[in-house]
């Protein structure tokens, strides 16, 4: 079955979408994001989503769930490396993702995790 | 119908040469400008359109000037009118250019057929209802390439008026100048995150001293390109706000109070050298 690697960078988990999601994929990522927090204690969570081209409500919806999972488990999750067309679509259907933070690249989006931990 | 139409034709194709003359005498009077170049063209255009009229009316022996016999006609028209857009006619010259034929050619008729008066009235009718067609559809044409003109100036001031530049390390700037639409915000949009992309910068002021007005469509569009610039991972400050337009956006209700604001763009740029983390030094003298 197909699945969303989570690799851990120290305190960090840096999950990369390069495919297309559909339902039972963000369930997956999702189930596995969660127990890998809990796992290896994780602070951070990086979403990079630099290789996506197109987004929808879903995907929207899920990187807001996403985010809110984590802060219940006390990490905090920053999205990374949105695409100029992702962002104005996601804004034109309406989804800012207010909670959760952004970044340009995945770089910009650690120091933000580190300085984040660290205060 | 057939008859009378055909017989314009012949009319037109006998005396060609002193209806252009006529015709020519009276444009020229009628148009301010008179430098010799303005004379030869218009004297081709003129001869070129009387002989295609009277060769259409004669072979055709339709008046009907939509239909296919005409296409070269209208080609022709068309072509003068694009042309005198250019050249800064106005409608009524344009329009000019063909009701003055009426003139001399009624006067033909007139000479023609003075022994007729039952055909000569038909056939004044017949030649006033022609040539008001055509005279319309030079006056149409003339309006389309002057849409035309004005849709590829818009394009152009599109593209003009959305520059971003670098301030600063990290630091971009988007001075907007005129009203924002949905069109213009799009492009405003795109060109800043692209930006965003290609320099890496972590903070943009939009600055929006060159915005005459801001109504809710206005601040629900900068308050698009806030969000977006966010996604991005870039902050934005809105600076530029002049005391009417703060009251302005404070009495239509809208809630600017996620963005942070200044007045001027020196107040912003000062924040956003802060959040770069770098500072200004003032040197003594």
């Amino acid at each position: 079955m197909e699945r969303i690697p989570i690799l851990k960078m120290g305190q960090l988990l840096l999950v990369t979408i390069q495919v297309d999601m559909h339902d039972r994929l963000a369930m997956t990522l999702q189930d596995d994001l969660t127990t890998r927090i809990v796992k290896d204690r994780a602070k951070g969570v990086l979403i990079d989503i630099s290789a996506l081209d197109l987004v929808d409500s879903f995907i929207g919806r899920m990187i807001n769930n996403i985010a809110a999972m984590a802060k219940i488990l006390d990490a905090d999750t920053v999205l990374v490396g949105m695409q100029p067309a992702v962002a104005i679509t996601l804004v034109e259907l309406g989804l800012t993702l207010e909670g959760v933070k952004t970044a340009l690249n995945v770089e910009r989006g650690m120091t933000m995790l580190k300085l984040g931990s660290f205060s | 119908m057939r008859n009378e139409t055909s017989r314009l034709g012949d009319i037109i194709i006998e005396h060609q040469e002193k209806l252009l003359e006529g015709w020519l005498a009276s444009l020229i009077s009628r148009i301010g400008r008179r430098d010799a170049h303005a004379e030869t063209e218009l004297r081709q255009q003129a001869s070129r359109f009387l002989s295609l009229v009277g060769t259409t009316l004669r072979n055709a022996g339709s008046a009907d000037i939509d239909s296919s016999a005409w296409q070269e006609a209208r080609q022709l028209l068309g072509d003068i009118s694009a042309n005198r857009v250019r050249q800064g006619y106005s409608s009524i010259e344009t329009a000019n250019f063909v009701f003055s034929l009426k003139e001399p050619l009624t006067s033909y008729l007139q000479t023609e057929m003075s022994g007729d008066p039952a055909t000569l009235v038909t056939e004044i009718m017949a030649t006033n209802s022609l040539f008001d067609k055509l005279g319309l559809f030079t006056v149409e044409s003339y309006q389309k390439s002057r849409e035309q003109v004005i849709m590829r100036q818009q394009q152009e001031l599109l593209e003009l008026s959305t520059p971003v530049v670098q301030l600063w390390k990290d630091v971009l700037a988007l001075p907007l100048i005129g009203t924002l639409d949905s069109a213009r915000t799009q492009v405003v949009m795109e060109s800043l995150l692209q930006k965003i992309v290609d320099t890496g910068a972590s903070i943009a002021i939009i600055d929006i001293t060159g915005v005459p007005t801001v109504d809710t469509l206005v601040a629900q569009h900068l308050l698009k390109t806030v969000a977006a610039a966010r996604l991005m991972g870039a902050d934005c400050i809105i600076s530029g706000i002049r005391p009417q337009i703060a009251q302005t956006i404070v009495h239509l209700g809208v809630n600017l109070e996620d963005v942070i604001t200044k007045a001027t763009l020196a107040d912003a740029f000062l924040v956003a050298l802060q959040r770069a983390g770098s500072v200004i030094v003032q040197k003594d003298r």
